[in-house]
């Protein structure tokens, strides 16, 4: 059954190119070649535009896809940019991130660093998806920080969302509550389980998902927290 | 099993089919778990949680293939090359090794699960990368292991006949070892973590297995049905320009969204459109051959040209279903425009277990059945009534846990992303929408039936040697 001197002598029959197997292996080596090369360069150049910013960029207003670490003494938004027709964030004046906007970079740097390793040593990635990519049971959080459901408080001190189940004052005292004590602040009769989250840790994984919602991710998710939208345009029109 | 085989490679190659098969059923017990969670999230809450049994779901699912790969690669290679596999003693160490790696890994994930926020947990219980969890020192082990493997290769393929199938087959491993090595870093940007973890799962699933699916495919057809080397290696090398023409840079599609520049809209949009063609191909390449074989075999007066029935039902099996899984299904939703909608959610889900199965692990079990024939001696492995159930049966569950949960990805897509904004109230509204939790529903049904197909599959091998039918 194992046929290779037949192959062998047909080789030699070749009377067209397109039937010679050597034409079509220097092809497949070109074509491989060509597109790996290709994707080498354009690694190097997307390395360099998401290399990760730092603190002189946001102190001079300097727009980074990654912003440094530093990001998380200031306001983050998500808005509409007609220029590039999707959303993106925007980073705005200073905000203080449990009780100071004056994290050095060393500072900063080391709770991203702590939420980072955080978010893999407790598998946050097997039940949410981080920029869209990991399993689907449970919300992207991607623009989590920024999500209504944290709630907020108005002038005359009522709270709303999450701020009012945990008591707290602030939107990351608020999530760093929930996230060491899950279980405990259901909204779904899917709950996060305890995953022994100390509050060190949950601090670091409060700054990673504040520094996670200043990424430029060329508008995804799209509408982020806008219900209805096409609805509420066509009712104002 | 009886050994009746004439190279110790293909001994060693059952073993890694051995193991392979455990942890498929593994995949499919751990897969049942997170499907009932999905309905009934109190079912083993802060026990066996959802996380958990959905990462052995998925690292069974990689593992297992890797084994049938490797396994796959062993079977072929004397064969091939006509001599024993080059110092065959420390492959089977090799063999030994990383099977007992895998094991101490799988325990750690029951039994510790997750750790503390630092480097110890990255080192020894999980790097919570989804897919390529193996914590860092099951990353070494895996890494010389695939080294190993990868000399045993080159060293008898340079020995022996280097025939056009085992030259695809050495490129292919360099590339697919050497990208193993991208995903091992630590990166406390998310940017960067996801941009290398895609040149592992990108280009292992979408361009160097997809190769290796041509090459078993190109070998099996050679030995089912005796179809002409020449042909058979002139597809192949087509087939390697087409996926990794398009493999290669359609992997723009994965950095739409995770804060990469807007050419990848692109460049993304375009390859990885261009992905399915060499699925034709390929879908093409086997019924053609087919059809010529038998209609050789009809002319020389023999009933039929096919040795092993259902060895070439499981690669038509893989034609069509790499085809509709990977192709159709992925094309569903690689443009941006539809992309920024249905990225990480349930319509991704439907993608993946449609691809995975139509893509590799039909084909992967066709070469079990080729394994199973050479071990028992048999000369005609015809179609038994186990057999029938089996592939039946998986291919129905799998497929229908896929429109099952296209049907749920739909409702999401609609209720989450489109009308409510993506946020944390807008997921679980989507939730609990009525079709969701139907396709959900059927997804589990579905999930059952697999299962069912299954067990009736390992009964249909392990029966095999002693089943009358075959003819010897």
């Amino acid at each position: 059954m194992n046929n290779k001197n037949k192959g062998g002598d047909m080789s030699k029959r070749t009377v067209s190119v397109w039937t010679d197997n050597r034409f079509w292996m220097r092809s497949a080596g070109w074509v491989t070649g060509f597109s790996a090369a290709l994707l080498i360069w354009l690694t190097f150049d997307t390395m360099s535009q998401i290399k990760m910013g730092n603190d002189e960029d946001l102190k001079n207003g300097i727009a980074k896809r990654v912003p440094g670490p530093t990001v998380i003494n200031y306001k983050i938004t998500y808005e509409m940019s007609d220029k590039r027709g999707h959303e993106v964030p925007v980073i705005g004046g200073k905000e203080k991130f449990f009780g100071r906007d004056d994290w050095s970079e060393k500072e900063a740097g080391a709770l991203l660093h702590l939420g980072k390793l955080g978010s893999q040593a407790k598998n946050c990635m097997n039940c949410h998806t981080l920029l869209g990519n990991g399993a689907y049971y449970a919300p992207d959080l991607t623009k989590a920080w920024l999500d209504p459901a944290w709630g907020k408080i108005d002038s005359s001190g009522n709270r709303t969302g999450y701020l009012a189940m945990t008591g707290k004052d602030t939107r990351e005292e608020a999530i760093a509550e929930f996230l060491m004590h899950p279980s405990q602040y259901p909204t779904h009769g899917r709950m996060m389980p305890n995953l022994n989250i100390t509050a060190d840790e949950a601090k670091g994984l409060v700054a990673f998902l504040k520094h996670m919602s200043s990424i430029d991710t060329n508008g995804f998710p799209r509408n982020f927290g806008k219900k209805d939208t096409t609805l509420r345009e066509k009712r104002s029109n | 099993m009886a050994n009746t085989l004439k190279w110790e490679g293909q001994q060693l190659a059952t073993w890694y089919f051995t193991v392979a098969i455990v942890l498929f059923g593994a995949q499919l017990l751990m897969g049942l778990i997170a499907a009932v969670q999905f309905l009934y999230p109190s079912f083993l809450f802060e026990i066996f949680d959802f996380s958990v049994a959905r990462m052995i779901h998925i690292n069974a699912l990689i593992l297992w293939m890797v084994f049938a790969m490797v396994g796959a690669a062993y079977w072929l290679l004397p064969d091939e090359t006509g001599i024993e596999v080059v110092g065959i003693k420390w492959a089977k160490l090799g063999f030994i090794v990383l099977t007992a790696a895998v094991t101490v890994v799988v325990v750690v994930y029951i039994v510790v699960q997750i750790g503390p926020a630092n480097d110890m947990t990255i080192w020894f219980i999980n790097e919570g990368r989804e897919y390529i969890e193996a914590p860092r020192w099951a990353d070494f082990g895996i890494a010389i292991v695939l080294v190993g493997f990868l000399l045993h290769v080159f060293l008898t393929a340079i020995k022996g006949e280097r025939t056009g199938i085992v030259t695809v087959l050495m490129a292919d491993m360099i590339a697919l070892v050497g990208l193993y090595l991208c995903g091992m870093g630590f990166t406390d940007s998310i940017s960067m973590d996801q941009f290398w973890w895609w040149w592992v799962i990108h280009l292992w699933v979408e361009a160097t297995w997809e190769v290796l699916v041509g090459v078993f495919a190109a070998y099996g057809l050679i030995r089912i049905i005796g179809a002409q080397r020449q042909i058979v290696e002139m597809w192949l090398w087509i087939e390697v320009a087409m996926l990794f023409g398009s493999g290669i840079l359609g992997m723009g599609h994965h950095y739409f969204w995770i804060g990469t520049p807007e050419y990848w809209w692109e460049i993304g949009a375009l390859f990885s459109a261009l992905e399915p063609l060499p699925l034709v191909a390929m879908f093409i390449h086997v019924t053609y051959d087919w059809g010529k074989q038998q209609g050789i075999a009809k002319a020389e007066g023999r009933d039929t040209a096919i040795a092993n029935t259902p060895a070439l039902a499981w690669f038509f099996a893989n034609a069509f279903g790499n085809f509709l899984g990977a192709g159709v299904w992925g094309f569903f939703h690689t443009m941006p425009q539809v992309n920024i909608y249905t990225h990480g959610t349930q319509f991704t889900s439907a993608h993946g277990h449609l691809a995975f199965f139509g893509a590799y692990a039909t084909i992967l079990i066709g070469v079990f059945y080729i394994a199973v024939q050479g071990t028992n001696n048999i000369k005609r492995l015809k179609a038994t009534f186990d057999f029938k159930m089996g592939i039946i049966l998986l291919n129905l569950g799998v497929f229908g846990m896929t429109v099952a949960l296209t049907i749920s990805g739909y409702s999401q897509v609609l209720v989450e992303r489109a009308q409510m904004g993506a946020t944390w109230e807008a997921f679980f509204i989507s939730q609990d929408t009525l079709w969701f939790v139907q396709g959900l529903g059927w997804r589990l049904a579905m999930g059952v039936v697999t299962l069912v197909g299954f067990i009736y599959l390992v009964k249909d091998l392990l029966s095999t040697g002693k089943n009358k039918i075959h003819e010897r």
